[in-house]
Protein backbone atom coordinates (compact mmCIF):
# COMPACT_ATOMS: atom_id res chain seq x y z
CA UNK A 1 0.00 0.00 0.00
CA UNK A 2 2.04 3.04 -1.21
CA UNK A 3 1.06 6.61 0.61
CA UNK A 4 1.71 9.91 -1.01
CA UNK A 5 4.41 11.75 0.82
CA UNK A 6 3.94 13.47 3.95
CA UNK A 7 3.05 17.20 3.32
CA UNK A 8 1.88 17.96 6.82
CA UNK A 9 2.22 16.12 10.42
CA UNK A 10 1.03 16.76 13.68
CA UNK A 11 2.65 16.94 16.77
CA UNK A 12 0.27 14.73 19.62
CA UNK A 13 -0.15 16.13 23.60
CA UNK A 14 -0.01 12.33 24.29
CA UNK A 15 -0.50 13.12 28.29
CA UNK A 16 -3.68 14.98 27.82
CA UNK A 17 -5.35 11.71 25.05
CA UNK A 18 -8.22 10.71 26.13
CA UNK A 19 -8.47 7.95 23.51
CA UNK A 20 -11.78 8.56 22.24
CA UNK A 21 -10.61 8.10 18.82
CA UNK A 22 -12.98 10.65 17.04
CA UNK A 23 -9.61 11.89 15.33
CA UNK A 24 -8.71 8.39 13.59
CA UNK A 25 -12.24 8.19 10.46
CA UNK A 26 -12.15 12.01 11.08
CA UNK A 27 -8.44 12.36 9.04
CA UNK A 28 -9.26 12.77 5.19
CA UNK A 29 -6.11 10.82 4.23
CA UNK A 30 -6.94 7.98 6.54
CA UNK A 31 -3.05 8.43 8.46
CA UNK A 32 -4.06 8.03 12.01
CA UNK A 33 -5.00 4.98 13.66
CA UNK A 34 -4.78 3.67 17.27
CA UNK A 35 -1.62 2.00 18.49
CA UNK A 36 -1.42 0.18 21.75
CA UNK A 37 0.70 2.75 23.86
CA UNK A 38 -1.17 3.79 27.11
CA UNK A 39 -0.35 7.37 28.30
CA UNK A 40 0.18 7.69 32.11
CA UNK A 41 -3.64 7.59 32.33
CA UNK A 42 -4.04 4.63 30.70
CA UNK A 43 -5.78 5.57 27.49
CA UNK A 44 -4.85 4.35 24.40
CA UNK A 45 -2.67 6.94 21.64
CA UNK A 46 -3.39 7.58 18.22
CA UNK A 47 -0.49 7.31 16.09
CA UNK A 48 0.38 9.19 12.49
CA UNK A 49 0.94 7.52 9.66
CA UNK A 50 3.07 8.95 6.02
CA UNK A 51 0.82 10.80 4.25
CA UNK A 52 -0.14 13.39 6.63
CA UNK A 53 -1.66 16.39 4.30
CA UNK A 54 -1.56 18.98 7.14
CA UNK A 55 -5.39 19.57 6.78
CA UNK A 56 -6.07 20.38 10.55
CA UNK A 57 -9.43 17.57 10.35
CA UNK A 58 -8.09 15.99 13.64
CA UNK A 59 -7.16 19.37 16.00
CA UNK A 60 -11.32 20.29 14.93
CA UNK A 61 -12.65 17.28 16.29
CA UNK A 62 -10.34 16.47 19.01
CA UNK A 63 -12.10 17.71 22.09
CA UNK A 64 -9.14 17.20 24.00
CA UNK A 65 -6.66 19.79 22.89
CA UNK A 66 -4.18 17.34 21.56
CA UNK A 67 -2.99 18.66 18.10
CA UNK A 68 -1.00 21.13 16.56
CA UNK A 69 -0.65 21.12 13.11
CA UNK A 70 2.14 21.63 10.93
CA UNK A 71 2.50 22.34 7.39
CA UNK A 72 6.01 21.30 5.42
CA UNK A 73 7.89 23.64 2.83
CA UNK A 74 9.53 20.44 1.90
CA UNK A 75 7.04 17.47 1.43
CA UNK A 76 7.84 14.18 3.38
CA UNK A 77 9.98 16.18 6.43
CA UNK A 78 8.26 14.75 8.68
CA UNK A 79 10.67 11.74 8.11
CA UNK A 80 13.54 13.62 9.24
CA UNK A 81 11.71 14.92 13.04
CA UNK A 82 13.23 14.00 16.44
CA UNK A 83 12.04 11.69 18.86
CA UNK A 84 10.99 8.41 18.62
CA UNK A 85 7.27 7.28 17.43
CA UNK B 1 7.10 0.22 21.84
CA UNK B 2 7.23 -1.11 18.41
CA UNK B 3 6.94 -4.82 20.16
CA UNK B 4 3.79 -3.39 21.10
CA UNK B 5 2.61 -3.03 17.66
CA UNK B 6 4.12 -6.55 16.69
CA UNK B 7 1.36 -7.43 19.22
CA UNK B 8 -1.11 -5.98 17.53
CA UNK B 9 0.20 -7.42 14.13
CA UNK B 10 0.78 -4.44 12.36
CA UNK B 11 4.83 -3.79 13.08
CA UNK B 12 6.36 -6.41 10.72
CA UNK B 13 6.22 -6.45 7.63
CA UNK B 14 3.69 -3.20 8.05
CA UNK B 15 4.69 -1.25 4.80
CA UNK B 16 3.34 1.74 6.94
CA UNK B 17 6.03 4.22 8.82
CA UNK B 18 5.30 5.21 11.68
CA UNK B 19 5.85 9.26 11.85
CA UNK B 20 7.03 10.86 15.03
CA UNK B 21 4.51 12.52 16.63
CA UNK B 22 6.26 13.84 19.69
CA UNK B 23 7.99 17.38 19.07
CA UNK B 24 7.24 19.43 15.93
CA UNK B 25 9.28 18.77 12.65
CA UNK B 26 12.87 20.01 12.44
CA UNK B 27 12.33 21.07 8.83
CA UNK B 28 11.33 24.09 7.24
CA UNK B 29 7.05 24.15 8.18
CA UNK B 30 4.60 26.84 8.83
CA UNK B 31 2.33 25.76 11.80
CA UNK B 32 -1.45 25.91 11.09
CA UNK B 33 -2.99 25.52 14.15
CA UNK B 34 -2.53 25.50 17.52
CA UNK B 35 -3.48 23.01 20.34
CA UNK B 36 -5.69 25.37 21.85
CA UNK B 37 -7.59 28.46 20.82
CA UNK B 38 -5.74 31.69 22.02
CA UNK B 39 -8.76 32.79 24.37
CA UNK B 40 -7.82 30.12 26.62
CA UNK B 41 -5.49 29.84 29.46
CA UNK B 42 -4.80 26.30 29.62
CA UNK B 43 -5.78 23.19 27.73
CA UNK B 44 -6.81 20.78 30.07
CA UNK B 45 -10.41 19.76 31.74
CA UNK B 46 -12.04 16.94 33.00
CA UNK B 47 -14.86 16.38 30.82
CA UNK B 48 -15.54 12.90 29.18
CA UNK B 49 -13.64 11.36 26.55
CA UNK B 50 -15.28 11.95 22.94
CA UNK B 51 -17.22 15.04 24.15
CA UNK B 52 -18.47 17.61 21.87
CA UNK B 53 -18.81 20.42 24.46
CA UNK B 54 -14.70 21.48 23.52
CA UNK B 55 -14.88 21.13 19.67
CA UNK B 56 -17.75 24.04 19.93
CA UNK B 57 -15.98 26.35 22.86
CA UNK B 58 -13.06 25.89 20.29
CA UNK B 59 -15.12 27.55 16.98
CA UNK B 60 -16.26 30.03 19.89
CA UNK B 61 -13.63 31.55 20.48
CA UNK B 62 -11.76 31.17 17.57
CA UNK B 63 -14.78 33.56 16.13
CA UNK B 64 -14.58 35.63 18.70
CA UNK B 65 -11.32 36.54 18.41
CA UNK B 66 -11.11 36.26 14.64
CA UNK B 67 -14.03 39.21 14.75
CA UNK B 68 -11.90 40.98 17.49
CA UNK B 69 -13.89 41.07 20.11
CA UNK B 70 -11.94 39.51 22.36
CA UNK B 71 -11.47 42.44 24.79
CA UNK B 72 -15.08 43.08 24.11
CA UNK B 73 -16.71 39.69 24.78
CA UNK B 74 -19.16 39.05 27.69
CA UNK B 75 -20.38 35.43 28.28
CA UNK B 76 -23.36 34.36 30.16
CA UNK B 77 -22.47 30.79 31.52
CA UNK B 78 -25.30 28.45 32.79
CA UNK B 79 -25.12 25.12 34.84
CA UNK B 80 -23.85 22.03 33.01
CA UNK B 81 -20.96 20.16 32.12
CA UNK B 82 -19.82 22.92 29.89
CA UNK B 83 -19.60 25.20 33.51
CA UNK B 84 -16.78 23.50 33.70
CA UNK B 85 -15.12 25.08 30.60
CA UNK B 86 -14.89 28.27 32.26
CA UNK B 87 -11.59 27.68 33.75
CA UNK B 88 -9.95 27.38 30.17
CA UNK B 89 -12.03 30.54 28.92
CA UNK B 90 -10.01 33.96 28.53
CA UNK B 91 -13.01 36.15 27.71
CA UNK B 92 -15.16 37.85 30.61
CA UNK B 93 -17.44 35.72 32.27
CA UNK B 94 -20.82 36.00 34.28
CA UNK B 95 -22.10 32.99 35.82
CA UNK B 96 -25.60 32.55 35.73
CA UNK B 97 -28.66 30.46 37.65
CA UNK B 98 -29.82 27.63 35.92
CA UNK B 99 -31.32 28.99 32.55
CA UNK B 100 -31.15 32.53 33.21
CA UNK B 101 -28.37 33.25 31.38
CA UNK B 102 -30.49 35.44 28.16
CA UNK B 103 -32.12 37.53 30.99
CA UNK B 104 -28.74 38.24 32.42
CA UNK B 105 -26.97 39.40 29.07
CA UNK B 106 -30.15 41.17 28.70
CA UNK B 107 -29.03 43.16 31.32
CA UNK B 108 -25.60 43.31 30.56
CA UNK B 109 -26.06 44.45 27.26
CA UNK B 110 -28.41 47.10 28.15
CA UNK B 111 -25.55 48.56 30.48
CA UNK B 112 -22.78 47.68 27.91
CA UNK B 113 -24.32 48.04 24.79
CA UNK B 114 -20.44 48.34 23.02
CA UNK B 115 -19.79 44.55 24.33
CA UNK B 116 -20.67 41.22 22.33
CA UNK B 117 -22.54 39.22 24.41
CA UNK B 118 -23.24 35.60 24.27
CA UNK B 119 -24.40 33.06 26.58
CA UNK B 120 -23.64 29.04 26.79
CA UNK B 121 -26.16 26.98 28.07
CA UNK B 122 -27.09 23.41 27.52
CA UNK B 123 -30.41 21.78 26.53
CA UNK B 124 -31.20 20.66 30.19
CA UNK B 125 -30.55 24.51 31.44
CA UNK B 126 -31.87 26.36 28.30
CA UNK B 127 -35.02 24.23 27.36
CA UNK B 128 -35.57 22.64 30.46
CA UNK B 129 -34.73 24.85 33.87
CA UNK B 130 -35.08 28.17 32.04
CA UNK B 131 -37.50 27.86 28.83
CA UNK B 132 -39.13 31.18 29.49
CA UNK B 133 -35.74 32.99 29.35
CA UNK B 134 -34.86 32.62 26.22
CA UNK B 135 -37.72 32.54 24.42
CA UNK B 136 -38.59 36.26 26.16
CA UNK B 137 -35.09 37.53 25.56
CA UNK B 138 -35.87 36.16 21.99
CA UNK B 139 -39.35 37.86 21.69
CA UNK B 140 -37.88 41.02 22.99
CA UNK B 141 -35.51 41.28 20.12
CA UNK B 142 -32.06 41.22 22.66
CA UNK B 143 -29.31 42.04 20.69
CA UNK B 144 -27.22 39.32 22.29
CA UNK B 145 -26.48 36.24 21.28
CA UNK B 146 -27.26 32.80 22.76
CA UNK B 147 -25.41 29.44 22.36
CA UNK B 148 -27.07 26.21 23.09
CA UNK B 149 -24.83 22.97 23.36
CA UNK B 150 -27.34 20.60 22.20
CA UNK B 151 -26.83 17.09 23.40
CA UNK B 152 -30.53 15.43 24.61
CA UNK B 153 -29.41 14.88 27.72
CA UNK B 154 -28.60 16.08 31.81
CA UNK B 155 -25.28 15.45 30.95
CA UNK B 156 -23.68 16.62 34.10
CA UNK B 157 -26.19 15.26 36.41
CA UNK B 158 -26.25 11.87 35.17
CA UNK B 159 -27.64 11.83 31.76
CA UNK B 160 -31.54 12.24 31.94
CA UNK B 161 -33.90 13.38 29.23
CA UNK B 162 -34.37 16.75 28.56
CA UNK B 163 -37.05 18.62 26.64
CA UNK B 164 -34.60 18.34 23.28
CA UNK B 165 -34.27 14.12 23.59
CA UNK B 166 -35.31 12.58 20.55
CA UNK B 167 -38.13 10.13 20.57
CA UNK B 168 -36.44 6.65 20.71
CA UNK B 169 -33.67 8.03 22.63
CA UNK B 170 -32.61 6.14 25.07
CA UNK B 171 -31.32 8.01 28.57
CA UNK B 172 -31.46 7.34 32.39
CA UNK B 173 -34.79 7.48 33.07
CA UNK B 174 -36.03 6.75 29.32
CA UNK B 175 -33.75 3.54 29.52
CA UNK B 176 -36.35 1.79 26.64
CA UNK B 177 -36.21 5.48 24.35
CA UNK B 178 -38.14 8.30 24.59
CA UNK B 179 -41.96 7.30 24.30
CA UNK B 180 -44.59 10.21 23.09
CA UNK B 181 -46.68 8.96 25.02
CA UNK B 182 -45.05 8.77 28.21
CA UNK B 183 -42.63 11.53 28.14
CA UNK B 184 -44.17 13.85 25.72
CA UNK B 185 -41.84 14.88 21.80
CA UNK B 186 -39.17 16.82 22.09
CA UNK B 187 -39.13 20.48 21.76
CA UNK B 188 -36.72 21.60 18.38
CA UNK B 189 -36.13 25.27 20.18
CA UNK B 190 -34.11 26.80 17.05
CA UNK B 191 -37.52 26.25 15.09
CA UNK B 192 -39.57 27.57 17.46
CA UNK B 193 -37.22 31.09 18.12
CA UNK B 194 -36.97 31.75 13.79
CA UNK B 195 -40.92 31.90 14.03
CA UNK B 196 -40.79 34.62 16.69
CA UNK B 197 -40.20 37.97 14.65
CA UNK B 198 -37.78 39.08 17.89
CA UNK B 199 -35.04 37.16 16.08
CA UNK B 200 -32.69 38.15 13.54
CA UNK B 201 -30.48 35.05 12.71
CA UNK B 202 -31.36 31.24 13.81
CA UNK B 203 -28.90 28.43 12.65
CA UNK B 204 -28.93 25.02 13.75
CA UNK B 205 -24.92 23.04 13.46
CA UNK B 206 -23.66 20.11 14.50
CA UNK B 207 -20.33 18.78 15.53
CA UNK B 208 -20.31 15.10 14.26
CA UNK B 209 -17.47 15.48 11.84
CA UNK B 210 -14.75 18.10 10.71
CA UNK B 211 -17.24 19.33 8.07
CA UNK B 212 -19.63 19.83 10.79
CA UNK B 213 -17.43 21.75 12.67
CA UNK B 214 -16.31 24.28 10.42
CA UNK B 215 -19.82 24.95 9.41
CA UNK B 216 -20.58 25.42 13.61
CA UNK B 217 -17.50 28.36 13.12
CA UNK B 218 -19.31 30.31 9.76
CA UNK B 219 -23.09 30.23 12.25
CA UNK B 220 -20.96 31.70 14.74
CA UNK B 221 -19.26 34.01 12.76
CA UNK B 222 -22.85 35.15 10.96
CA UNK B 223 -24.58 35.36 14.63
CA UNK B 224 -22.08 37.44 16.14
CA UNK B 225 -21.91 39.32 13.18
CA UNK B 226 -25.74 40.04 13.39
CA UNK B 227 -25.13 41.15 16.80
CA UNK B 228 -22.32 43.47 15.41
CA UNK B 229 -24.64 44.84 13.56
CA UNK B 230 -26.93 45.62 16.07
CA UNK B 231 -30.21 43.30 14.43
CA UNK B 232 -31.41 41.85 16.97
CA UNK B 233 -31.33 38.44 18.92
CA UNK B 234 -29.07 35.34 17.51
CA UNK B 235 -29.32 32.26 18.08
CA UNK B 236 -26.99 29.33 17.55
CA UNK B 237 -27.68 25.38 18.50
CA UNK B 238 -24.86 23.09 18.39
CA UNK B 239 -25.61 19.33 18.41
CA UNK B 240 -22.74 17.89 20.37
CA UNK B 241 -21.81 14.30 21.53
CA UNK B 242 -22.39 12.77 24.89
CA UNK B 243 -21.05 9.37 24.57
CA UNK B 244 -21.42 9.03 28.25
CA UNK B 245 -25.13 9.75 28.60
CA UNK B 246 -26.13 7.84 25.72
CA UNK B 247 -24.46 4.97 26.87
CA UNK B 248 -22.20 4.35 23.61
CA UNK B 249 -18.37 4.08 22.89
CA UNK B 250 -16.67 7.25 22.74
CA UNK B 251 -16.15 6.49 18.82
CA UNK B 252 -19.60 6.13 17.53
CA UNK B 253 -20.60 9.23 19.37
CA UNK B 254 -20.45 11.13 15.81
CA UNK B 255 -22.44 8.53 14.11
CA UNK B 256 -25.11 8.53 16.98
CA UNK B 257 -25.43 12.42 17.01
CA UNK B 258 -25.70 12.28 13.26
CA UNK B 259 -27.85 9.63 12.80
CA UNK B 260 -30.39 10.11 16.08
CA UNK B 261 -30.26 13.59 17.11
CA UNK B 262 -29.62 15.21 13.63
CA UNK B 263 -32.75 13.00 11.61
CA UNK B 264 -34.99 15.54 14.19
CA UNK B 265 -33.02 18.55 15.01
CA UNK B 266 -32.00 19.42 11.04
CA UNK B 267 -28.78 21.14 10.65
CA UNK B 268 -28.91 24.29 8.88
CA UNK B 269 -29.84 27.69 8.73
CA UNK B 270 -33.28 28.86 9.49
CA UNK B 271 -32.98 32.50 9.45
CA UNK B 272 -31.09 35.10 8.38
CA UNK B 273 -31.37 38.96 8.16
CA UNK B 274 -34.58 38.63 10.25
CA UNK B 275 -36.14 36.77 7.34
CA UNK B 276 -37.66 33.17 7.62
CA UNK B 277 -35.03 30.70 5.20
CA UNK B 278 -36.90 29.22 2.79
CA UNK B 279 -40.48 30.57 4.26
Amino acid sequence: MSRAPSRGTVVIDAARCKGCELCIPACPPRVLRMSARRNASGYLLPELLEGCTGCGACLLVCPDFCFEVYQLDAPDAAKTTGGIA
Amino acid sequence: MSGDRDAEGVGAGDPLRVVPTDAPPSGACRRKGSFTPSLTLMGEHDLCPGCGEPLALRQILDSIEALGQAQRAIGVVGIGCYTALTSLMDVDLIQALHGRAPSVATGAKRMRPECLLFTLQGDGDMVNEGLQEVIHTAARGENVTCILLNNGVFGETGGHMTATTVLGQRTKNSIEGRDARLHGHPILIGDLLARLDGTAYVARASVHDAAGVARTRRFLDRAFTSQLKGQGFSFVEILTMCPTGWFIPTAEGPGYLDRELGAVHEVGELKKDGVLVGG
